[in-house]
């Protein structure tokens, strides 16, 4: 018997979550205001949870390491959000969306948490619109949605190319309105350091001011952790510079399980890496392969040439060219899951393919859909037997109307004119769907602590939809947590203030001072960059996209190796009572050194190839899926949980054994 | 190419500051102007100075974290981006670049090129929100049909990242963009007319005594502003605020 319990409610799917709901413990309003909240983070999951806890009427204390909440890096999200609104009635339906999520997750979700998400993404979009949301609109005025990778429908709805941005300052408002009436007590430019357990409960945590440097302590009734993916293991991702694994880390060694920490999304249209110093990497929106076509040279002297910048893309011949896509997968050509363009372009590099002197980019042309629309206006425009140049110049406008600020984006940073040549893709660690265990009430599994948002596992089992990552954030803050927290909290309304006087608080504190005095007097001979970069080459090479048994057993080793060495020669300087960046990342780096390892040890345990994770030993070997992931149900349907013991190699495995009774299981065929 | 970097080094919002020479070289023309800065800074890090604090994050322009006044212009020699977003390919080799933080009584300096923008969150605590609570059961999201025209103009309103590139600009430090921008987005908005009255005169008042100054019409904040956030903005604002008055 597994000590994993999720907490599933009985009967049947559809109506689970309601019955649920009626059936929990509440807190009277008058008790709510003697009960205190802590929310880390303040990106969708965080800021809207906050909101809402205040709006319920408790007090919330909410912690953000940026200036304000609105800079947390949900701010970047581009393409959209979906929900089960059947706006556009072409068939869409709570169900169908909790299928197409199940699917895209490589049946490794668990099927009532979906549901549920499924069940409130239209509560969402009502929400966000009373909040003041600008969504688009069309000429009715009544909201427009979009389509997106992996689904049949069209329900995505959009702001632009900047949905995460607008849904962010929608909650950001709601906090606002509640920082003013002072129901929730805003940290700016402060960072979680560690969690405080009181007779095995949460209760509390220790930040450092990032300004004063001071370390401070700050009780509540329950503590909830919604800082995000831990995708900068990589060093290089589409993540924000500051976005960290700390708090998520710390309270799996203080007892919250880790799960599925293997499953990372590698998103297949980023602007490649240009050198050393590259700092991050940067995302371009999914819906670019709607009309790119994406290729290679078909043969290797070409690739060569261009690689050597003595050859251009526009060059080389129709019939010399390898739009391996198409030709891979004809039913879903360019438009296959993220996880299946990402490695069909790294297999094409890997043979020696690719086209830029890195020889890690892959062409997204977009010639043949500004010809395609060019002749389509001239019809519409009634001229007959129109030139070449001025197809050229209808069928561009056409392709500016739809990606012009990805258009420009790309053409400020790589300094080339995309209408004129094609772009260049390499794949980007984007998104980690796996994170902290928690139950149906996003519980961990230390009580009252909770976890929502990407930083949990819940939602996208092993492989993530596009437009889905917004829908669970704020599923998770508005619609979720603030009911199922009351649950637990309907206890507390006796307890009283927590002290932070107590030896609970005091062992911690000094935990996370001696670490700061640490890193400060280590006076080590390398940077805090030098180890993140080495660690970053290590997962990348051997935990990337495609992994393999010797590789893993490797990478494990090399980063134990390396985080070895950090704590032995990392330097760190300026003092801890001052605004101290260095400072900040060391204790950053030193989290990610040691999930790293348990990132290599979960994918290799992992015997099967499932969403994001690809091993190379679990392929289809003959029949027409040859080469396909191939994944294992009968032995690996089940969530990893690991609980930490000391060493990252050390940790024990626990099984959540994954049970679908409303969803068959199937391959997932793109072919 | 080689670049020398004339950096305003402050300790602290007590200490006095002054400007610091430092000298980079090798510097590609595809780094960005803060990939630049990391040079820079894994450079004094390896050489046991204390490396330069600067503010950024996302990296890709969206944040409205990064915050530096170059060679006299807000986000550097560029238009329509951040500092992430400049690259290096705009300037050339053996060029000086003179590095400040945000100028603005509104914006104390924290430590070097880092500002507290704090007050930019109190003026957004006045008022900036629509009093609704978070429950499901708000109306369905199309039983209040809004014009495509009004819907995308409130979303050009709302596309403002909070950086204060604007105030920095300003000769006045005057913050009438951001707020506008704000103030704007609800204005154009059917969900936004309920509170109209007290948010508008809220927020201005919030930003009157955060110490920002008046607007003199000069458009620098306009051509400074990364995100091509309009006048017009300003104006309705201003529009607002009159309709706010008479209304009492």
């Amino acid at each position: 018997m597994s000590v994993l319990d999720s907490k599933v409610p009985k009967g049947p799917i559809k109506d689970k979550w309601s019955n649920y709901k009626d059936h929990i413990n509440l807190v009277n309003p008058a008790n709510k205001r003697n009960i205190d909240v802590i929310v880390v983070g303040t990106g969708l999951a965080g800021g809207s949870a906050a909101a809402t806890l205040a709006e319920l009427g408790y007090n919330v204390k909410a912690f953000a390491y940026q200036d304000s909440p609105r800079r947390a890096h949900s701010i970047a999200a581009q393409g959209g959000i979906n929900a089960a609104k059947n706006y556009q009635g072409d068939g869409d339906s709570t169900y169908r969306l909790f299928y197409d999520t199940v699917k895209g997750g490589d049946y490794r979700s668990r099927e009532a948490n979906v549901y549920r998400l499924a069940e409130v993404s239209a509560n969402i979009i009502d929400q966000c619109v009373a909040q003041g949301v600008p969504f688009a609109r069309d000429y009715g005025g009544l909201l427009d949605n979009r389509s997106f990778g992996g689904v049949l429908v069209s329900r995505t709805f959009y702001a632009k190319g900047q949905t995460g941005q607008q849904l962010l300052l929608g909650a950001y408002s709601a906090m606002n309105r509640q920082i003013a009436r002072g129901k929730i007590e805003m940290f700016n430019r402060h960072e979680m350091l560690d969690v405080v357990l009181v007779d095995g409960k949460a209760r509390g945590i220790i930040t450092r001011n990032l300004i004063t440097g001071e370390i401070e302590r700050h009780s509540a009734h329950a503590v909830v952790i919604g800082t995000g993916g831990y995708g900068n293991v990589y060093f290089l991702s589409t993540n924000a510079m500051g976005s960290n694994a700390t708090a998520a880390w710390k309270i799996h060694k203080k007892g919250a399980f880790f799960a599925n920490p293997c499953y990372t999304q590698i998103h297949p249209t980023c602007i490649p890496r240009s050198g050393d110093y590259q700092s991050k990497l940067t995302l371009m929106s999914e819906s670019l392969r709607n009309d790119g076509r994406i290729w290679v040279p078909a043969k290797i002297e070409d690739a060569k040439a261009i690689q050597q910048g003595k050859l251009k893309p526009t060059q080389i011949a129709e019939a010399d060219r390898d739009y391996y896509l198409e030709r891979r997968y004809p039913a879903f050509g360019n438009l296959v899951p993220r996880d299946v363009a990402s490695r069909a372009a790294k297999e094409r590099c890997d043979a020696g393919f690719g086209v830029n002197a890195t020889g890690e980019a892959v062409y997204l042309d977009f010639a043949a859909a500004i010809n395609r629309y060019g002749k389509e206006q001239a019809k519409i425009q009634g001229i007959s037997n129109p030139s070449e140049a001025k197809v050229y110049e209808l069928g561009q406008a056409i392709v500016e109307a739809k990606y012009g600020n990805l258009f420009q984006m790309y053409e400020k940073i790589v300094d080339e004119n995309p209408y004129k040549t094609p772009m260049m893709i390499y794949p980007a660690t984007h998104y980690t769907m796996g994170g902290v265990w928690v139950d149906y009430n996003l519980m961990t599994t230390v009580p009252g602590l909770y976890c929502i948002g990407e930083a949990n596992f819940s939602d996208h089992g092993a492989n993530r939809l596009g437009a889905s990552a917004l829908m669970q954030g704020l599923a998770d803050g508005y619609f979720v947590l603030p009911y199922t927290i009351g649950d637990y909290l309907s206890d507390d309304i006796r307890t009283g203030k927590i002290p932070t006087d107590t030896p609970e608080f005091d062992e911690v504190e000094k935990a996370v001072k001696d670490k700061i005095d640490f890193f400060l007097n280590n006076d080590g001979t390398k940077s805090v960059d030098h180890f993140h970069k080495r660690l970053g080459k290590v997962m990348w090479e051997k935990v990337g996209m495609s992994r393999n048994a010797k590789g893993l057993t490797e990478a494990m080793a090399e980063i134990k190796a390396i985080r070895e060495e950090f704590w032995k020669e990392v330097k760190v300087p300026g003092s801890g009572n001052e605004m101290n960046l260095e400072l900040e990342k060391a204790g950053r780096v030193a989290d990610f050194l040691e999930l790293g390892e348990l990132f290599a040890k979960d994918a290799l345990v992992r015997e099967e190839s499932c969403g994001g994770h690809f091993r190379e030993e679990s392929a289809e070997t003959d029949g027409p899926q040859k080469g396909e992931a191939k994944r294992n149900d009968k032995d690996f349907a089940f969530v990893s949980a690991w609980e930490y013991k000391g060493e990252p190699a050390d940790a024990i495995l626990h099984k959540e054994e994954l049970e679908f009774n409303d969803i068959e299981l199937k391959q997932r065929s793109y072919k | 190419m080689n670049l020398t970097l004339k950096i305003w080094r402050q300790k602290d919002s007590k200490t006095k500051g002054q400007m610091v020479d430092y000298k980079v070289t090798d510097i590609s023309e595809h780094m960005s102007f803060l990939e630049m800065m990391d040079v820079l800074n894994e450079q004094l890090v390896n050489s046991g100075d204390e490396p330069i604090a600067f503010d950024h994050d996302c990296r890709e322009g969206i944040c409205g974290m990064c915050s530096m006044y170059i060679n006299g212009e807000a986000h550097g020699p560029d238009r329509g981006v951040t500092t992430c977003q400049l690259h290096m390919r705009m300037f050339k080799d053996g060029d000086t670049i003179t590095i400040e933080p945000w100028r603005a009584k509104a914006f104390p300096v924290i430590k070097d090129l880092v500002v507290d923008r704090m007050s930019f969150e109190r003026i957004q605590q006045a008022g900036a929100y629509i009093s609704v609570n978070t429950s499901g059961n708000t109306q369905d999201a199309n039983s209040l049909p809004i014009s495509k025209h009004a819907a995308d103009e409130a979303m050009d309103a709302a596309t403002c990242i909070g950086c204060g590139a604007c105030v920095a600009t300003c000769k006045n430090s005057s913050a009438m963009l951001f707020v506008g921008a704000k103030v704007s987005q609800y204005a154009l908005l059917p969900q936004g007319q309920v509170e109209a009255v007290d948010r508008v005169k809220n927020m201005v008042a919030q930003m009157d005594l955060e110490g920002f100054g008046n607007c003199t019409n000069t458009g620098a904040c306009e051509i400074e502003c990364p995100k091509g956030i309009s006048l017009e903005n300003i104006a309705r604002m201003n529009r607002e605020f009159l309709k706010a008055s008479l209304k009492g």
